[in-house]
């Protein structure tokens, strides 16, 4: 390492991560780093570990060999809530909100505040509550629908409360499992508007297929295949890799 | 202000009404008998409550509440035949002043478990502790290896089962079968007669209250909601940062307390207890009782507890082999029909009409000064 250069810590360091399933390896030997304030995409044919890879970083899935390090802290030996708690969100591909709560109830059981039992019993709802509850709901287009039960909400606005519940966490890093999927055109414009607003002041890593979108918001994109990292760089050197051409966008 | 906040107006209406009832109008028509029936009812009520807070909100259906039930059951009844079993009461047995089953399986001291229930504070805080602990035991190796669903469902079975087994077996330790019988007086006085019946039922009651404050208490709480937020989406609350075992465990344990309080009152009110209440049987017939009452409602709970078991005595006092079938038959008609049982035909069906009722009353009876709001409220006909 050069004298004086102090390489920049990563948010996100991904080691050798190889999970398999009976024997299928659905991520092998997996490396990638993420930055801080980076917008990162994953893209890649079905099937090539996206979610798992995902799954792997928030604890659903635990990993067989191989590293997670964020700031510093290996999550590969925490529990899922502990990992929220260092600041990993993690948003769904299919919307998961509660149905039968109000969206003001959904996002006060995602504040960060009396998360243990006897926590949850003393908790209050006070004016700081509220007011981020209210802010929050704002930024999510929801602001009118706070008394309203979720199950009652649009695919779209689900999406989107979901995303809210994860930015009232305010994490760190920001995980989303293809977030316009299933929207409307119109949807589609006011959450890229969204994203590009909640990405301020964190890293993101998004999965993606639709290649417009990835275009708008990717500072730099990672292409999986078949568990493992097919090319990665920018959106143009990735576009132009004759290899994934042929893999992913070919098609 | 608290109040109108703890209860909303619906709610308040049918706390009104079921402590009117219970406290008012069944002493005053009800003889003796009938009253302490109503009581024996009651303790179910107990058992429904809990449930309430850990099927109904949490989703943990649990079929083996006749554990915690008779665990508090017997931990009351192990006080009273200590007490009934003095040396003076118990001198034509061959060892005098060890409980009566004792005596007939040839044990000669009291075993060394039996010792502190001749404390009666250690009996309190026994009817509580020992159910709540053995919650937290199963609860805690259950719920944090992530067995949920229909797999708890049937362990819990499997306890009930295993303790009615246990008891069963270990005749000179628990009385058998037969189970502790000849309970007479709880600190010198006398639980049978009338007056202490009717003495013991408003206790009964005032404890039930209790529970149903304490279960609405916790039903509004942001705990309340992470069980309903749980029961739906259950990853979501664990990546909302939550450890959603601990929750569960919690749910489990405040059901197991409430059943233990009602096993307890049981052993007072009707003055025995045996393994009968505890088995597999009856803890499913617990889940009936919460699933026709309403298991998402409180006051279905206790409601659902009473009018079954007043069907159970009438049907079975009439009919005595049909009585099982038709219980069958009720709980599969109840969650194929009316999921929400007796709550939920109320607010469908018998509060939107009563609602109406009031409003065309006002709006007809309506004077430039009256509020319109309410009447502005129905739906035009």
């Amino acid at each position: 390492m050069l004298i004086g250069h102090q390489p920049k810590p990563f948010l996100l360091a991904v080691e050798g991560l190889t999970v398999s399933f009976d024997g299928f390896k659905a991520v092998n030997n997996l490396s990638f780093y993420v930055e801080e304030n980076e917008i990162r995409v994953i893209i890649g044919p079905n099937g090539a570990g996206k979610t798992t890879v995902l799954d792997l970083i928030c604890g659903k899935t635990k990993a067989t060999s191989g590293s997670i390090q964020f700031r510093g802290k290996e999550l590969t030996k925490l529990k899922e809530n502990q990992i929220v708690q260092t600041g990993v969100g993690r948003k769904f591909q299919t919307p998961s909100v509660f149905e039968d709560l109000t969206v003001f109830e959904n996002l006060e059981i995602s504040y960060p505040r009396g998360r243990t039992v006897f926590g949850s019993l003393a908790f209050q709802r006070d004016a700081a509550v509220k007011e981020r509850v209210e802010e929050v709901a704002e930024m999510i287009f929801l602001k009118d629908r706070l008394d309203t039960y979720a199950d009652q909400l649009s695919h779209g606005q689900k999406q989107w409360l979901e995303i809210g519940m994860l930015l009232i966490q305010d994490p760190e890093l920001l995980m989303l499992d293809e977030p316009v999927a299933g929207m409307s055109v119109s949807e589609r414009a006011k959450t890229a508007e969204l994203l590009n607003r909640i990405i301020k002041d964190r890293s993101v890593l998004v999965i993606e297929h639709d290649m417009k979108f990835v275009e708008d918001i990717a500072h730099k994109v990672t292409v999986l295949h078949q568990g493992q990292i097919l090319s990665e760089g920018t959106m143009e050197k990735v576009k132009n890799d004759p290899k994934v051409i042929e893999v992913y966008l070919g098609h | 202000m608290i109040n109108s906040r703890f209860f909303n107006r619906s709610e308040l209406i049918g706390f009104i009404a079921l402590a009117a009832i219970l406290f008012v109008i069944l002493p005053l028509s009800l003889d003796v008998f009938r009253l302490n029936l109503v009581a024996k009812y009651l303790t179910y009520a107990f058992v429904a409550i809990g449930l309430v807070l850990c099927w109904g909100y949490g989703g943990i259906l649990s079929l083996g509440q006749g554990v915690f039930f008779g665990l508090g059951g017997y931990c009351m009844a192990m006080f009273l035949k200590l007490e009934a079993s003095s040396v003076e009461n118990t001198k034509i047995q061959s060892t005098p002043g060890i409980p009566d089953f004792m005596d007939w399986n040839q044990i000669t001291s009291l075993p060394l478990f039996w010792q502190p229930f001749h404390s009666l504070t250690f009996t309190i805080a026994a009817i509580i502790l020992v159910p709540g602990l053995f919650a937290l035991i199963i609860g805690t190796a259950m719920f944090k290896r992530r067995v949920g669903g229909t797999y708890f469902a049937i362990i819990t079975q499997a306890v009930a089962a295993i303790l009615t087994i246990l008891i069963v077996g270990q005749q000179g330790y628990t009385g058998g079968i037969n189970g502790m019988t000849d309970l007479r007086t709880l600190k010198g006085w006398d639980i049978r007669p009338d007056h202490a019946k009717i003495i013991l039922y408003f206790v009964e009651v005032v404890l039930l209250f209790a529970c149903i404050g304490i279960a609405q208490f916790i039903r509004l709480t942001k705990l309340g909601r992470i069980l309903v937020a749980m029961r739906e989406q259950e990853d979501r609350v664990r990546f909302s940062g939550y450890s959603v075992a601990n929750f569960k465990i919690f749910a489990f344990c405040m059901a197991a307390v409430f059943a233990a309080i009602g096993g307890a009152m049981f052993a007072l009110n009707v003055g025995f207890m045996s393994p009968s209440f505890v088995g597999i049987v009856p803890s499913i017939e617990m889940v009936i009782y919460t699933a026709v009452g309403g298991r998402m409602s409180i006051f279905g709970a206790v409601w659902g507890s009473l009018l079954v078991n007043f069907a159970k005595t009438g049907l079975s006092e009439s009919f005595p082999q049909l009585w099982l079938f038709g219980l069958g038959a009720l709980f599969i008609a109840v969650v194929l029909a009316f999921p929400n049982g007796l709550s939920g035909i109320w607010a469908d069906y018998v509060q939107p009409r009563i609602d109406r009722l009031l409003a065309s009353r006002k709006s007809k009876s309506g004077t430039p000064w009256a509020d319109n709001s309410v009447a502005d409220g129905a739906p035009a006909e």
